[in-house]
């Protein structure tokens, strides 16, 4: 059985299309990334599969269990970290545990082993008693990380777990996630705006992009799929005139961009290219100013498939944009 | 059932770390209470009254005597002599003084003539409370004064004798029981509506419904725990308040008992409103906009501050329908004349009934979705 079965999975607001027939399965164990730019339905997916949002059309099936059906199945099934941090800030951490642990219904003796384990796993043992209010970003993530386990599910939803981080609690984070995935041999789907960590942590992902899906695989498959392996930055000095048709001649050359004298080569063998580079340099008496080798990010397999517009798009306001709202910290 | 528990076990938690709710709801009534009680209450004293007499005669003499009578002892107004009505008249214009009692020429001529004699009273009719005190106590004054020196053995006149049933009620005492309710009202306002849909802006909600709790726990678990600082609100406001108004015998454990009963009621019906009211409401403006509104709406016309049979009939209509006419109801009867709850079953009725009404409305436009 997969542990996430999505087929033809819609949703309208309005005549407005959030997520349309999307379809992907997720195996056990696997970390699953769903990236894409804002407003691209990321978010609509995830709360559909998580029972927040009911589909207009599509089925779906977490840990065997109908979306719509079987919500109180799923939701007892499944841990979810939404994209607000909705800890309670008067709270303190172990407070925060104790209620969810009390909502998901776990005895009282598991409750207190339960909760005094995950504190630790994340590191948060010595905050326990005090209230979230005083908690940074990264801290308040990790505790919500931990309030999430706390009925120890095996599928685990994060919504952009690391947005409006600093780079080090991001990187706290994820080591925390990676940890408690194979600790736990967890499942996790998992959403971000960040490539690299969705690049070194998933096993694979899904482009999403206008509610449709347009890329899936692994990213080291998403890279070799675009254009070019690598890319020469590349900029020369008393470059002739024919220079651009010559760049594109050279050896596994897929295809040149040039801003002004700067070249943006893309190859499909870095080293052969640049080799070939220096030699037509050479013979065509063109000094090299600089030249870096890089290799295909995802960045640019999230731009080859999702394009470059800016996405101004206007958006339904958000209550929490309210200013009656107290914003204590992220 | 624990999950209930469980949100009652947060709200709880979270008032026990900052219980500005209860106190901002004890407070602001009870300085209402203090301030409208003593400033509507009171007898009205020291107006002024310019009296210009043209006759100079004995009977206008003896009009003369009489208010200074009321000057010494009433202390309703006292009197300034004029010698001419244009300057009397314009003090009066100019709030120097609230009214001018002018005895014209002749006027003893025609009291020993019995030619209907008259005096005039001109008075500032700005201030209405003022203007009819100072026409009750002249009217008093020339009632004594039209008496007969004599009395007859026998009268046909009617007398009307007043039967006070229960002892004088000072205003403040007239207004506690709107005050006790008011504090309920605010405890529910502040937590029903303000903190309520503030948790829900700032996503708090989102992780409660990730949870497996159902709908129907949910709404408990709000309401209940709402009603519980209700509850303590109100309780803290039938003691102190019983206090300050200076009931009889104000901490009587009987009628405490009974007045726990009716904050009980009156909490979970002002707090199922609320959360009927709240139930579709993501936006934090919406119940601190319509929280001044909804305080007048409900306070007044229930006769907490002045008797509902003056009303115009579609402020009645408002009234009937508004849980703080019964709730007041009620408290008025326990407070003011210390009877027993089958005095005010009907009034438990209503709130029980209302509470049961807009708690299953409110569960019927209840989503468990975003």
């Amino acid at each position: 059985m997969q542990a996430i079965e999505v087929e033809n999975l819609t949703k309208r607001f309005g005549d407005f299309t959030a997520v349309d027939g999307i379809s992907f399965s997720v195996a056990p164990g696997e970390v699953f990334g769903l990236l894409g730019p804002n407003g691209a339905g990321k978010s609509t997916l995830i709360r559909m599969l998580t029972t927040l949002v009911p589909p207009t059309s599509g089925t779906a099936y977490v840990n065997g269990f109908d979306i719509v059906r079987q919500a109180n199945d799923v939701r007892q099934s499944i841990g979810v970290i939404p994209q607000a941090m909705t800890s309670d800030l008067d709270l303190s951490a172990q407070e925060n545990m104790s209620i969810f642990a009390k909502l998901y219904g776990i005895p009282r003796e598991r409750r207190l082993k339960t909760i005094a384990q995950l504190l630790k796993d994340v590191d948060l043992e010595k905050w326990a008693d005090k209230p979230v209010k005083m908690f940074s970003g990264g801290m308040r993530r990790r505790l919500e990380i931990a309030r999430g386990l706390v009925h120890e599910p095996k599928l685990f939803f994060l919504d952009e777990p690391t947005t409006g981080l600093d780079p080090v609690s991001r990187v706290g984070v994820w080591d925390m996630l990676s940890r408690l995935k194979t600790e736990r041999q967890l499942t996790i789907l998992v959403t971000t705006h960040y490539m690299d960590e969705a690049d070194k942590l998933c096993d694979r992902i899904a482009i999403v992009d206008h509610g449709k899906l347009v890329a899936l695989d692994s990213p080291l498959k998403l890279k070799a799929s675009i254009p070019g392996k690598n890319v020469l930055e590349v900029s020369f000095s008393g470059a002739p005139k024919d220079w651009m048709q010559k760049l594109k001649s050279l050896d596994d050359v897929a295809d040149v961009k040039a801003v002004d004298n700067i070249y943006r080569i893309s190859s499909h063998n870095g080293p052969r290219t640049t080799v070939a580079l220096m030699e037509a340099a050479r013979s065509a008496g063109a000094a090299i100013n600089s030249l870096s080798v890089q290799s295909t990010s995802l960045d640019d397999v999230f731009v080859h498939y999702t394009g470059h517009q800016l996405r101004d798009t206007l958006q339904a306001p958000s209550a929490a944009d309210s200013p009656f709202v107290s914003h204590r910290g992220m | 059932m624990h999950r209930i528990w469980a949100m009652i076990e947060r709200d709880m938690r979270r008032f026990r770390r900052s219980p500005v709710l209860v106190i901002v709801s004890i407070l602001m009534p009870l300085v209402q209470l203090v301030v409208l009680g003593y400033a509507f209450g009171g007898k009205i004293k020291n107006l002024h009254v310019g009296v210009v007499d043209q006759d100079h005669g004995v009977p206008a003499i003896k009009i003369r005597e009489m208010c200074q009578a009321i000057a010494a002892n009433a202390k309703t107004f006292d009197t300034i002599s004029y010698s001419d009505e244009a300057s009397a008249l314009a003090d009066l214009r100019n709030g120097k003084i609230n009214g001018v009692l002018s005895i014209p020429p002749e006027f003893s001529r025609k009291v020993l003539a019995g030619a209907s004699p008259q005096i005039a009273l001109a008075e500032d009719n700005t201030d209405q409370f003022s203007a009819s005190a100072l026409a009750d106590s002249l009217n008093g004054l020339l009632v004594s004064y039209n008496g007969p020196a004599v009395q007859p053995r026998t009268t046909a006149s009617v007398d009307l004798s007043v039967v006070e049933i229960y002892p004088y009620v000072p205003y403040i005492q007239f207004l506690l029981p709107g005050t006790i309710t008011l504090s309920i009202f605010v405890s529910a306002m502040i937590g029903g509506g303000i903190i309520f849909i503030d948790d829900k802006a700032r996503g708090l909600h989102e992780g409660y419904l990730v949870t497996p709790i159902r709908k129907i726990e949910l709404i408990l678990g709000f309401t209940l725990a709402g009603a519980i600082k209700a509850i303590i609100a109100g309780a803290v406001l039938i003691t102190v308040g019983s206090v300050i108004a200076g009931i009889p015998d104000p901490l009587n454990p009987l009628r405490m008992a009974k007045m726990l009963v009716l904050v009980v009621a009156t909490s979970m019906a002002l707090i199922s409103m609320m959360f009927l009211i709240m139930v579709r409401v993501s936006d934090p403006l919406v119940p601190r906009a319509i929280f001044g509104m909804l305080n007048t709406v409900l306070y007044f016309p229930s006769g907490a501050v002045y008797p509902p049979q003056s009303f115009p009939n579609w402020m009645k209509a408002i009234a009937f329908v508004d849980p703080f006419t019964y709730a007041v109801d009620g408290f008025k009867e326990l407070v003011l004349k210390n009877t027993g709850l089958m005095a005010i079953n009907v009034d438990l009725a209503f709130l029980l009934g209302f509470t049961v009404l807009t708690i299953g409305l409110a569960t019927l436009l209840f989503r468990r979705t975003l």
